[in-house]
């Protein structure tokens, strides 16, 4: 009999800190920077005595500029160091935008890998919170686009342990995306000590046999609440979290839909030109025949961005009981 | 043998001869492969080349104050003279122009877009200003692991001090008081727009104050005045005195590149107007003057130095391009495919 991992219980804030601390610990090469990650131990306190503990020369308090927070930690990671930079909401990332497409995910190519940019890139991203249009946007679809860089987006704290330290192990640049809407609603058993989940490895958070559901982050959580639902009506759904977006587990979908027959792929960022797009661009090349039922994808609408008034914001999410109901017509298609 | 003369208007900041005639001949190898990669561009050998004539003073005073194996140079593509200065092969300058294999991007990079990790020139992009933040990274790490003997060279044009990415490294590397040099090569143009259409002050040195960091001017085409000017700020760098931005001031006597023609925007006179600023025939003259060379050297080392180009431009047109299969390596440390 297997004697179970001592674990601890965590919600996502606690491991994302968790995390930080055990690599900050771990190596002093740990360069955390960002703005109000020091004293005010960043915005969601994720940071909150690091710079009592590790000095203000590893927690850096930077000047009010996010390209150059990026850009600084690009340096620091061509010159050996192994940084994390943060940008306070993943909103402020514009700024960011050439250091990270244009510098940070082409230094190994240009450069023919004589110099890496082992650079982690942490951001809050998301709705659900009131955060209006410049506090809730979801910035991966502009990002997964780009080869040289990798994102994950994990949303159980388990996850968030494993796939933070295989971003800040690795030797290329990665996107490392946080639903703050999660931070506090989401608690789960993290094993202590170090661990790692590789990137680009999806997850079967529950397993089902006549419908594949797909997604990551928040969706995640809600779609398991539906597909929990629907047992009772004797349906039975299988859903994948991704947790990495690029790399992209095309195993763990194919292995899926060949047995459900049925893909629903639910994501929060906007619908055209989305993570879904890619993966039923995927499917349909890689498994025409295996589909019983069109491909259907449940995402956020093509509006600039959730508005602050709770009739919008609540308009632009996907409630479970949506995702309930499309569930059900695919089911019974 | 002749002697130096030492006289009011030459102060060589102990230099000795034979680093003087090293920096003319840097100078003249500078200019001679700008003039190589006009031809080759002109006689259809290669698609694009990138000049730098006016700079040569710059580029050979800082190489001299750049200490080798400890400073970190954070060249722009026009740091050709630099990059030589500091060590790099001009057969490495031929393979970025011919885009062959064994260029040390691979054939990917522009012309001019050197990179050596072992001679400590980082790698860059063509987007004006996006360096100088991965410049200060390196400043930072050298200070945070203490290394007092190091700092960084970190160039750019004019047209760069306009840049956001700019303003914001200036002002961490000052917040940080980090081992840092910026050095503007301001020599006018920002390919057709012009000192006075990018600023609206006179030297773009005044912006230091903004930072509250020393600003310096010297001469670009005084090699020696840029010596001693970069190395005070290296030294001062290197000390723990914190960044200084040092305006080189010259003269863009090419167009921006062969893709370029300046007629469009900038007349004859206005670029004979400043011939006496082009700072080959000042600083042989000076040499002349003072003894260090001869005629007759000068007209050796440019026998020397074109005879050397002749022979590296051979051997790298010689040299295969990359294989197409190049295409797909070194984007990550693993596969290239999204798909796992």
């Amino acid at each position: 009999m297997a004697v179970a991992a001592p674990t601890q219980t965590m919600n996502n804030v606690e491991a994302v800190r968790a995390t930080l601390y055990e690599a900050l610990k771990a190596d002093p090469r740990t360069i955390v920077l960002g703005e109000d990650v020091g004293a005010r131990g960043n915005v969601f306190l994720i940071t909150k005595g690091f710079i009592e503990e590790f000095g203000p020369e590893r927690i850096v308090d930077t000047p009010l500029a996010e390209a150059s927070i990026v850009g600084i930690a690009v340096g620091m990671a061509m010159e050996g160091l192994r940084p994390i930079a943060e940008i306070q909401f993943a909103d402020f990332i514009y700024p960011a935008f050439n250091q990270i497409v244009g510098e940070a995910a082409k230094t190994r190519y240009r450069s023919n890998g004589d110099y890496t940019c082992p650079l982690v890139i942490r951001t809050p991203y998301g709705g659900g919170v009131r955060g209006a249009l410049s506090h809730s946007v979801s910035i991966e679809a502009l990002f997964y686009h780009v080869p040289g860089l990798k994102i994950v987006a994990p949303s159980f704290p388990a996850d968030i342990k494993g796939l933070l330290t295989s971003a800040i192990e690795d030797p290329d640049p990665v996107l490392f995306l946080e639903h703050k809407r999660t931070y506090r609603l989401v608690k789960g058993e993290v094993p202590t000590g170090r661990y790692t989940i590789p990137i680009g490895k999806a997850d079967v958070k529950r397993a089902g046999d006549q419908l594949t559901v797909v997604s990551y982050g928040l969706y995640v959580h809600q779609a398991l609440d539906a597909a929990a639902r629907l047992e009772g009506d004797g349906m039975s759904i299988e859903v994948i979290d991704l947790r990495s977006i690029r790399p992209m587990d095309k195993g763990t979908i194919l292995e899926s839909i060949r047995k459900t027959r049925k893909l629903l792929i639910v994501h929060e960022d906007n619908k055209f030109g989305g993570i879904g797009a890619e993966i039923a661009a995927m499917v349909a090349e890689e498994a025409f025949f295996d589909l019983d039922a069109p491909i259907r994808r449940l995402c956020g609408p093509d509006v600039p961005a959730m508005g602050y008034a709770a009739p919008l914001e609540e308009e632009f999410m996907i409630s479970t009981e949506q995702m309930a109901e499309t569930m059900r017509e695919l089911v019974r298609f | 043998m002749a002697k130096a003369i030492e006289s009011p208007s030459f102060e060589r900041y102990g230099l000795d001869d034979d680093r003087l005639r090293w920096m003319l001949r840097n100078m003249h190898l500078q200019r001679t492969l700008d003039n190589r990669g006009f031809q080759l561009n002109r006689q259809g050998k290669i698609p694009f080349a990138t000049g730098s004539e006016g700079h040569e003073g710059i580029h050979a005073g800082a190489a001299v104050a750049f200490s080798r194996g400890k400073d970190v140079l954070v060249p722009y593509y026009r740091d050709i003279g630099l990059c030589l200065g500091i060590g790099m092969d001009p057969l490495e300058a031929l393979l970025s122009m011919f885009a062959r294999g064994a260029d040390r991007s691979g054939g990917r990079q522009f012309p001019n877009h050197f990179t050596s990790k072992a001679i400590g020139m980082l790698s860059i992009s063509s987007i004006i200003a996006a360096h100088c933040p991965h410049a200060v990274g390196v400043a930072y790490a050298m200070k945070y692991r203490k290394e007092t003997d190091r700092a960084v060279l970190c160039c750019f044009g004019d047209g760069a001090t306009s840049e956001g990415e700019w303003h914001e490294s200036v002002n961490f590397a000052a917040v940080h008081r980090l081992p840092i040099v910026f050095l503007c090569e301001n020599n006018e143009w920002a390919i057709s727009t012009p000192r006075e259409r990018q600023m609206a002050i006179a030297d773009v040195v005044q912006k230091a104050a903004g930072y509250g960091i020393p600003g310096v001017i010297v001469e670009g085409a005084d090699p020696l005045a840029v010596y001693k000017t970069v190395k005070d700020a290296l030294d001062r760098a290197r000390s723990g005195g914190g960044p200084t931005l040092v305006e080189a001031k010259c003269y863009r006597f090419l167009s921006h590149t062969t893709d370029d023609d300046d007629r469009t925007y900038r007349s004859r006179e206005e670029i004979e107007k400043h011939r006496h600023l082009d700072p080959v025939p000042r600083f042989e003259r000076l040499l002349i003057e003072c003894g260090i060379v001869t005629d007759e050297g000068i007209a050796e080392i440019k026998k020397e130095v074109l005879a050397q180009v002749n022979e590296v431009t051979d051997r790298a047109e010689a040299m295969p391009f990359p294989a197409p299969q190049e295409l797909y390596t070194n984007v990550y440390e693993g596969t290239h495919e999204p798909w796992l």
